[in-house]
Formats: structure tokens, C-alpha cells, sequence
């Protein structure tokens, strides 16, 4: 059976330079980076290499790159390190789970949580921000790209706003990354998020960017492994992929591969809302990243249909991976406005490098069929179709 | 037999039962797709004073869905989680907690059965494709060509039997059901298990209401209406004999049930028992325990499985709840959707709320709600 994978932001292949990046690390160049000898010192300039390919994606100097296990670790430590009991943080209504559940985290320890409503398309007023700041206000942490409909807040606006109010301003770029340029110089961020595997690297790797001159609290403590704000050795192989797999991200920006994903996205997505009756795009009209759209099919379970388009060879999500399984339909999308039953009704479809044209015309063929006998069965349609 | 062109989803709980149905119809050929229903966060009321941390062994629990998991993996079948906590809470825990809070002994698994496992799940079953779907109850149902309808009957196993849960289910739903144990026993699907190399054949069994670890219903509706922000609604009043006498006081009428012994806080020379629930005057009828036998109850919601509908009185063994002899009576119309049973012998404790069902021979006839 044909199989198509358009679920890129729950996690991406890695891609073959990638891998044969990594597989020295496994074998010859096992060293530990903190190692005085030769095997050490191999490994010490490959992490070092990484560092300089991952800050060139954002154009930060390699020594604002912390590495870490990935974006929740990254999200996590850019908010534990920098915030304490009695500071006041501003956040949205729409960010990652690793933010969200950090900042509620933060709650219980005393901080002072503001998040910050979203409008339709589920992007943040820059003039809400300005209004939630107050004296107290230690740091500002708004999501680049969202991960489940792909939209972009104005992150050089808000960066502007938290550097005219002297507020650290922190951005969860997991989704961004290789998908828009990143530079944390024109959007004045102090902390940004990267993730490995959304970019086609390894999973379990990532980086924070922390600009210098902002102390962080670690959260792990052991030895003086980067620059002593990420206690722990290396993750040497998942280090050097993360750095290929950045300087390819960066490379598609003027190669025409971005362009390429975008054009695709488009064909489906246009496609689908041409095709088929009652959808709609969420976030449509406002900014997006070019490889996801997220498709409301009304009067449908987006469960069901994840798993019949599953059993028919497409993988695509309801939303975050982590929230599949949850009780509560996507806070994303009812952020945003939707009923829980259009939220719960909502798919995500997302692109990366390895698809193709025949990939989105194999899609656009399975799913009208899908859809309709899923409707067909579904009681709520016949009501609303009579 | 070659089943290779029909898809079945299997309802998989992560028991003996499911895993086993799962893995004999691998090989019979059909083409299976695995199914749990995540029902209950097992978790949700554990911080609760008095509400033990989940336990094993039920369906919802974390490890039963591994178990369920595991099985598909082994058999290299799709194996799917299907969440139906809100329709669940809405359909079957609400009702319940309602159902206790008026005075009355509901059964929640008939009201999972009819909402949940063989409406919501057929649903999803037949959306991803699945022609059929197979359950790990012990009950058997054959098309009648005489009649033209689905029949529901007792499993080989009779104390297994699970018909009496079963009731509600739609000719519709029957016919699109696979009931694989029904014609075995329970140490023969152990056997079965074990044979087809499920490791969990030796897994106990499970008995208590999935969504009450420790199965204790007064700790649940406490920890519940907690939860919720709401109060139990002052219901506590007095304790009155059959000729009115009051003989003590109760602290609200969801602490009792029929035929209940003890607990009613009363000291008199012979045994007392809870003979009726009158929920609008928040009184607790007590006596002795031949007071509890009674001939007629009532019925309503009705659901005929064997026949359209009842015109003409008829003779059936009546079952009042799931551990009871099914006994003598008949049951005619009283109303448009309401019967009057009216056993041969008198019937120990009919309790409102419990489901009574019809029997005619292995045959459910049908079946409604005590009232």
C-alpha cells in the first residue's frame, strides 16, 4: 500500500545527509566533547561546528546556542532559568504545551501569568501585549509559528514592544524553523526554541538561543557542559544532525525548496476547499508558515478520520500529537473561536522535504472518498444537509 | 471458512476476553482493526479523600490499554484509541450520579452498552470501514429467518452470561455485532488465549463498575459532585416503617438501596431492610425481610428484541437484576411504553432503577428500566 506522510510537525524523516552526518558518531567519532585526547577533541570540534551551523540559521553568535534534548527542554529552561516566584510573565492562549503547561507550573510557584487572547485567525494583538505589561513583567514568551495551523505572530512587533519595556522577550521557533527565516537581531528576542526533528534532524536534540548577557538558573546540574548552563555530555550524534540539519534548513530559503513546499501546500489545500463541501482553513488570511494547513470538515470526528485515513495510507494528526488521546478538543482552535465540535472536526496537514506532487494528488484522490462515507454514517450531517 | 474480504474493528479492553475474540478472528481470516475506548481518566478523582489511586485491571486503566496494545502488536493488527471521555461522563457517569441522587440503583454498564460500546463505537467502527464489529461479551445472536429479526441469546457459558446487560441493543446494532464467546466457556478462552500465546490468559477478571476503583459508589458521588463544584442535595429524612411509624432518621437517600441491610443505623430486635426509596418525600421505608418480596413491578423505556412490539400478554422468565434466577412471569401493556411483570412467586427486592429483562428460553424477548 501507498503510504504518505503529511504529518511533518509531529516529527519529520531525517534526511540522508543528515544521517550520514551522524553516522561517524556512532562508529569512529564516539569521543565525549569534554575529553582532553584525540577522540575528545574530534568530537569537541564537531559539537563546536554544530553550534556555528544552528547559529547561523537564527544569526546569533555560536555562543548564544545552548544545546539541549529538544523544544520542551529548550522552552522549559528559557522560562525556569530566567523567571522567579513574584515575577509577572506574559504568554498567549495558543502556545505549545511546554509553555502553557510551564507557565500554569509557574502559577503554583508563586509567578503572575497573563495569557493573552488571540483573535480568529488566532494571532495576538500587539496592543493587548502593551497593555498586559506592568512593572513586574519579567518575560514575554509568544510562539513563533504555531504547530498546529501553522500561523505567524507579528514576533518582530512583540519583540519591539518588550525591548521598548525592557521585558525579556522569549519565542518558541520549533515550528519556524526552516520553514521562515529566523534572526533574533531584527526581532530582538533574548530566547528562542529550536527542535531538531521538526527540520528533518534526529529527534531528541535541540538548541535555546540566549542572548548574551541573559543569566539563566540551569535546571540540570552536573558539570560545566555548555558554557555551565546545560549540565550533561553531549548528545554528540543528535548535536552534529541538528547542525546539518540547519544549514540545509537555511540552504531551502534560496534553493527553491521552500517555495516548492509552499506551492504544494497550496495545491491541497486549495484543492480540498474547492472539492469538497462545508470546509473550511483554519488561520486562513493571516500569515502562515508555507508547509501546514489545518482544514475544518464540518460534521465530522476528526478522530475517525485520522484513523480511516490511517487504514487508506495517509498519516495526518487532529492537531498537536501530544494532545491526541486528550479529552479536550485542540485550545488552539477553540483560542481562536471554534466549537469544540469544529475544533474536535479540524485536521492538520503537514509537508516537508520528502513530499511530492504525486504525494498531495494521492491525497486529494483519497480524501473527498473518505469524507463522504464519513458523513454519510455521521447523523449530525444528514440534519445539517436536509 | 475464508472471511478474507470482511473487515471487523474489535472492541479491546485489554482483558482475557477482547484480546482473545482479537486473536481468534485473526485466524479466521477476517481482516481485523483494534479498537479501545478511553472512556474514564482513572486518575481524575484520585486525589480525592477516600478514592483509591487507579487499579488494575479494569478497562481505561493506563496498563490495560498497554495490554490492549500489546495484543494488537503481537497479532500485527491496527490498533486504535478512541476517546469518548465527554459523551461517557455525559451518558452513563451523569445519569448514574442523578439516578443515586433520586433514590434509585442504576446500572451503568446497560447505558455504556447502549451509548457508548455499540452505538458511538459502531459508529467509528463502520466510518474507518470495519462492515462489523466484535465484542468480548459473552452472548450469542443469530438472524431468525421466521421472524426476520436479530436474536439475542444466552452464551454457552451461563455464568458468563451478559445478555442481561445487553438489552438495549437495536436490531440494526445486532445485526452488525460478532459475539466470538459466545458459544465458550470461560477456562476454554483461557485456553484459547494461552494457546494463541496472549500472554495475559491468566489476567483476573473484572467485577466492579470501570470508573469506581475499589467500588465504593458513595466515595465516588462525594469525590464527583466535589469535583464539579456541586453539593449532594440535602435528601436526608426520615426512616418510617410500612405503617408509617418513624423509627430513625437517614442522612440523605442516596446512601441506600433496596434489600440493603446494613448501615440503616436503627437497633431493633430482628433484622431490618430498605424496602422502598421515596425519593419525593426523601423517606426511607425500612422492615422486615419478607417485606421485600413482591410479585408486580413496572417498567418503562422499553426495548423488544425478538419480537416488534408486545400486543397480546406473555409468558417469560423475568431477570430483575444481573445476579438473578430468571423467574416465571408475564408481562403485558400497560400504556404506550410501559409493562406490568407480574412474577408466578413472589421476587426478593425489586429495586427502581435496575433493568428487568424478558427471557424466552435462551431468547431475550426484550426488556425495559424498573420504575
Amino acid at each position: 500500500m501507498r503510504r504518505v506522510y503529511l504529518d511533518n510537525n509531529a516529527t519529520s524523516p531525517l534526511l540522508p545527509e543528515v544521517f550520514e552526518a551522524m553516522k561517524p558518531c556512532f562508529f569512529e567519532k564516539f569521543g565525549n566533547a569534554s575529553s582532553i585526547h584525540q577522540q575528545g577533541q574530534q568530537s569537541r570540534s564537531a559539537v563546536e561546528q554544530a553550534r556555528e551551523q544552528v547559529a547561523e540559521l537564527v544569526n546569533c553568535r555560536p555562543a548564544e546556542i545552548v544545546f539541549t534534548s529538544g523544544g520542551t527542554e529548550g522552552d522549559n529552561l528559557a522560562l525556569f532559568g530566567l523567571v522567579k516566584p513574584g515575577d509577572h510573565v506574559i504568554t498567549s492562549a495558543v502556545e505549545h504545551h511546554a509553555v502553557l503547561n510551564a507557565c500554569r507550573r509557574l502559577e503554583e510557584i508563586g509567578c503572575g501569568v497573563t495569557y493573552l487572547p488571540v483573535d480568529g485567525c488566532a494571532l495576538v494583538d500587539p496592543d493587548d501585549l502593551r497593555r498586559a505589561i506592568r512593572p513586574g513583567t519579567k518575560l514575554i514568551s509568544i510562539i513563533f509559528a504555531n504547530n498546529e495551523t501553522g500561523v505567524l505572530q507579528a514576533v518582530n512587533e512583540i519583540g519591539k514592544i518588550a525591548a521598548e519595556a525592557d521585558v525579556y522577550f522569549h519565542t518558541d521557533a520549533v515550528q519556524a524553523a526552516g520553514k521562515v527565516p529566523i534572526d533574533v537581531k531584527v526581532m530582538r528576542c533574548d530566547l528562542l526554541t529550536l527542535a531538531a526533528h521538526k527540520m528533518h534532524g534526529p529527534q531528541g536534540a535541540g538548541a535555546l538561543y540566549v542572548r548574551k548577557g541573559t543569566l539563566l538558573q540551569p535546571m540540570l546540574y552536573g558539570g560545566r557542559h555548555e558554557r555551565s548552563r546545560r549540565a550533561g555530555t553531549e548528545n554528540l550524534p543528535g548535536i552534529v544532525g541538528l547542525g546539518k540539519a540547519a544549514e540545509i534548513a537555511r540552504q531551502g530559503f534560496t534553493d527553491g525548496s521552500v517555495e516548492r513546499l509552499a506551492a504544494l501546500r497550496d495545491h491541497l489545500e486549495n484543492n480540498i476547499v474547492k472539492g469538497i463541501d462545508q470546509v473550511g482553513v483554519n488561520s486562513a488570511g493571516a500569515p502562515r508558515v508555507p508547509n501546514t494547513t489545518n482544514i475544518v470538515f464540518d460534521c465530522l470526528e476528526g478522530e475517525a478520520m485520522v484513523i480511516a485515513l490511517d487504514l487508506k495510507g495517509l498519516s495526518v494528526s487532529t492537531g498537536a500529537a501530544c494532545s491526541s488521546g486528550a479529552i479536550e478538543p485542540s485550545h488552539v482552535l477553540t483560542a481562536m473561536g471554534l466549537s469544540p465540535d469544529r475544533a474536535r472536526a479540524s485536521l492538520r496537514f503537514s509537508l516537508g522535504k520528502q513530499n511530492t506532487a504525486a504525494d498531495v494528488d494521492f491525497v486529494l484522490q483519497l480524501i473527498p472518498e473518505v469524507v463522504t462515507r464519513l458523513r454519510d454514517l455521521s447523523p449530525v450531517y444528514k440534519k445539517v444537509v436536509r | 471458512m475464508s472471511h478474507e474480504n470482511q473487515t471487523v474493528a474489535v472492541a479491546m479492553s485489554g482483558g482475557v476476553d477482547s484480546s482473545t475474540v482479537a486473536a481468534l478472528l485473526c485466524e479466521r481470516g477476517y481482516k481485523i482493526i483494534g479498537l479501545t475506548l478511553q472512556l474514564w481518566n482513572q486518575r481524575r478523582l484520585s486525589s480525592h479523600d477516600g478514592m483509591p489511586e487507579a487499579v488494575q485491571g479494569r478497562c481505561c486503566s493506563i496498563d490495560d490499554v498497554y495490554d490492549a496494545r500489546h495484543v494488537a502488536d503481537k497479532l500485527g493488527i491496527p490498533y486504535y484509541v478512541v476517546n469518548q471521555e465527554s459523551r461517557f461522563e455525559h451518558d452513563v457517569v451523569r445519569p448514574f450520579v442523578e439516578e443515586y441522587l433520586s433514590g434509585r440503583t442504576p446500572i451503568p454498564c446497560s447505558l455504556c452498552n447502549n451509548h457508548l460500546k455499540f452505538d458511538q463505537l459502531l459508529v467509528t467502527a463502520r466510518q474507518i470501514g470495519a462492515d462489523l464489529l466484535a465484542t468480548g461479551h459473552y452472548a450469542r445472536n443469530e438472524y431468525d429467518e421466521r421472524s426476520g429479526r436479530w436474536l439475542l441469546k444466552r452464551p454457552a457459558d451461563r455464568s458468563k452470561d451478559q445478555t442481561y446487560f445487553l438489552f438495549g441493543l437495536t436490531q440494526e446494532q445486532l445485526s452488525r455485532t460478532l459475539f466470538p464467546l459466545g458459544e465458550m466457556c470461560k477456562p476454554e478462552v483461557r485456553e484459547e488465549a494461552k494457546r494463541t500465546g496472549l500472554r495475559l490468559f491468566e489476567k483476573p477478571d473484572s467485577q466492579e463498575i470501570c470508573f469506581i476503583p475499589g467500588g465504593d459508589y458513595k466515595k465516588f458521588l462525594d469525590a464527583y459532585l466535589e469535583e464539579q463544584g456541586e453539593e449532594i442535595p440535602d435528601t436526608s429524612g426520615e426512616l418510617v416503617t410500612t405503617t408509617g411509624e418513624v423509627v430513625g432518621t437517614h442522612s440523605g437517600i442516596h446512601n441506600f438501596t433496596v434489600g440493603q441491610r446494613k448501615g440503616l443505623g436503627v437497633a431493633t430486635g430482628s433484622p431490618l431492610y430498605v424496602l422502598e426509596i421515596r425519593g419525593d418525600k426523601h423517606q426511607v421505608v425500612v422492615g422486615a425481610g419478607e417485606d421485600l418480596l413482591s410479585c408486580t413491578l413496572r417498567a418503562k423505556k422499553l426495548n423488544w428484541l425478538s419480537i416488534a412490539d408486545l400486543r397480546e400478554p406473555i409468558r417469560v422468565h423475568a431477570k430483575i437484576r444481573h445476579r438473578h434466577e430468571a423467574a416465571p412471569a408475564t408481562v403485558e401493556k400497560r400504556g404506550d411504553d410501559e409493562v406490568l411483570v407480574t412474577f408466578d412467586a413472589p421476587q426478593r427486592a425489586i429495586t427502581p432503577g435496575q433493568a428487568v429483562v424478558f427471557y424466552e428460553g435462551d431468547v431475550v424477548v426484550g426488556g425495559g428500566w424498573i420504575c
